[in-house]
Parts: C-alpha cells; structure tokens; sequence
C-alpha cells in the first residue's frame, strides 16, 4: 500500500510520542530521527494537534507530546488525516468502460483489506507487538 | 476478576442467552451441539466459559486443533468467542484467549488462527491486540 509521506510521517510521530505520552520532543527532534525536514515534519504535526492526538510548542524549538487515546486511536485515524477518503477521489480515464469497472471492483477489494488492517491495530496493540 | 474452567452442559442457558444478545440471533440447537462436540469431547476440542466470582458466565470461546486443513499444518482454530459486553475491557477475552492458546500449545501446535468478518472492526482488534495479524491464507467467496 503506497502512503503519501505526509501519512507516513504522520503514523512515525504519533507513534513515537505515543511511545511515552510523558515526554516531550521537538519537530526537530523527531524530524532528525525521521530524516525529514523539520519544515515539513512541523506542518503533519499541526495537522496531528488539529486532531487532538498531539499538543505542541510553538516554533521548531517547542515540545509535543501524545495527548490521544492509545487504546482507542487506531492506524486508520491517523492515516484518514492525511489520505483522501475512500471514494472522494474523482474519476481517471477509462474507469468508465467495462475494463475500467472491472478494475475498480478488484482495487476496492484491495482498499477494504488495506482500511480493515489499519482499522483494527491500535497504537496500543502496534506499540504492544512491534514486529 | 475471572476464572475460566471447561465448560459443561449445565452451562448452556447462559451461553445460548449471551449468544442470542449479542448477535440478535437465538441458536439453541446450534450451542447445544458445539457443547455435545467440544465440552467434554476429544482431547483436541475446547469449549472453555470465563465466570466472575458470583459464578456468571462472563464470556466464552471454542477451538480445536486442525490438521492439514486446506493443506496448512497442524493449527489451533478460534472457533468462536463471545464476552458479556458490560465485563469487555477488563481481561476476560485476552483470559479465554489465553487460556485456549495454552491447550493448543500444550497439544504441541505453535500456530492459532481464526477468521474474522473483515468489517467487524471490534473483533479484528481484539485478535490483532493478542498479536495476531494476517495469515497465509485468503478466503474466497462467491454468490451461488
């Protein structure tokens, strides 16, 4: 399953302040550990706050910390934050004819699989059993 | 607190009565023979009840070993497992589960498996929750 980067580093830094909701860490903390700008890291970061899963300092320097529910949030929450929503994604060429809908049946059968898995791993269950 | 014993067919009012309120379907008949096979039956089978210290039935789950099933080596198989939703959140599924997970083993299997309803989300994070994830096989399905 192909994740936008925004996702990805959206699933590392929860998952990583989720890891000790008592410690703090900066964006450029976690941009560091992650590899990634912490221009970039500080804007999935916003969007993290915006959800209630993180609250954070202002400027790179400031501290977040986890303040969501680990047994309650799941992948898919954080995941549903950055990805469109299943179906809001308008129509590519060729979707329309026989082949296209045929298609389309088996990477919907794909995408339930894929928001099942994610739906049903918390980040207490992920953080539990790692591997 | 719960503890978990074999179950017996003195125990099948409450199972049948906590099946039917939570699944919205009464399946006496079909209890009554999940107990008649496993409660009691071969070695391989489990049908084990978790009870609360006044001795109500908190919840219950049902297995067996399965050899070469779709061509899979010996395997525990979940069958079944239901807990009084006012006691979930509080260890009883993870006891039931462990509890049977500890027969599979001590029958020599290092795998347990189970198939769950892909939009069952409850369910699904309670298997993933004691460490499951996807198995080697995929179910198919069509309409007839």
């Amino acid at each position: 399953m192909k994740l936008q980067t925004a996702t990805r580093l959206g699933l590392y830094a929860t998952l990583e302040l989720a890891r000790n909701p008592e410690r703090t860490l900066s964006a450029s903390d976690l941009a560091e550990r992650f590899g990634v700008s912490t221009h970039h890291l500080a804007k999935v970061l916003r969007t993290l706050a915006g959800a209630g899963l993180v609250q954070g300092g202002r400027g790179a320097a400031g501290g977040y910390r986890f303040t969501g529910n680990r047994r309650r949030t799941t992948l898919m929450d954080i995941v549903a934050l950055f990805e469109p929503a299943p179906g809001s994604r308008p129509k590519e060429p060729g979707e329309q004819t026989e082949i296209g809908t045929a298609l389309q049946r088996v990477l919907a059968e794909i995408d339930e699989i894929a928001e099942a898995t994610l739906r049903s791993v918390s980040l207490e269950t992920m953080l539990k059993h790692p591997t | 607190m719960v503890a978990v014993r074999p179950a017996e067919p003195a125990d099948l009012p409450a199972i049948s009565a906590l099946d039917a309120r939570l699944t919205g379907q009464a399946k006496a008949v079909y209890w009554q023979q999940m107990l008649d096979r496993y409660a009691g039956g071969p070695p391989h089978r489990h049908f084990l009840v978790a009870e609360t210290e006044k001795g109500h039935l908190a919840g219950f789950i049902a297995g067996e070993v399965r050899a070469w099933e779709f061509g899979q080596p010996p395997a525990g198989w979940v069958f079944a497992i239901q807990v009084d939703p006012k006691l979930r959140l509080k260890g009883t599924g993870s006891a039931l589960f462990e509890a049977l997970v500890a027969r599979f083993k001590a029958q020599g299997v290092a795998r347990v498996r189970t198939l769950v309803d892909r939009k069952d989300h409850l369910i699904l994070s309670f298997f993933r929750a004691q460490g499951m994830t996807a198995g080697p096989s995929l179910q198919l399905d069509k309409a007839l």
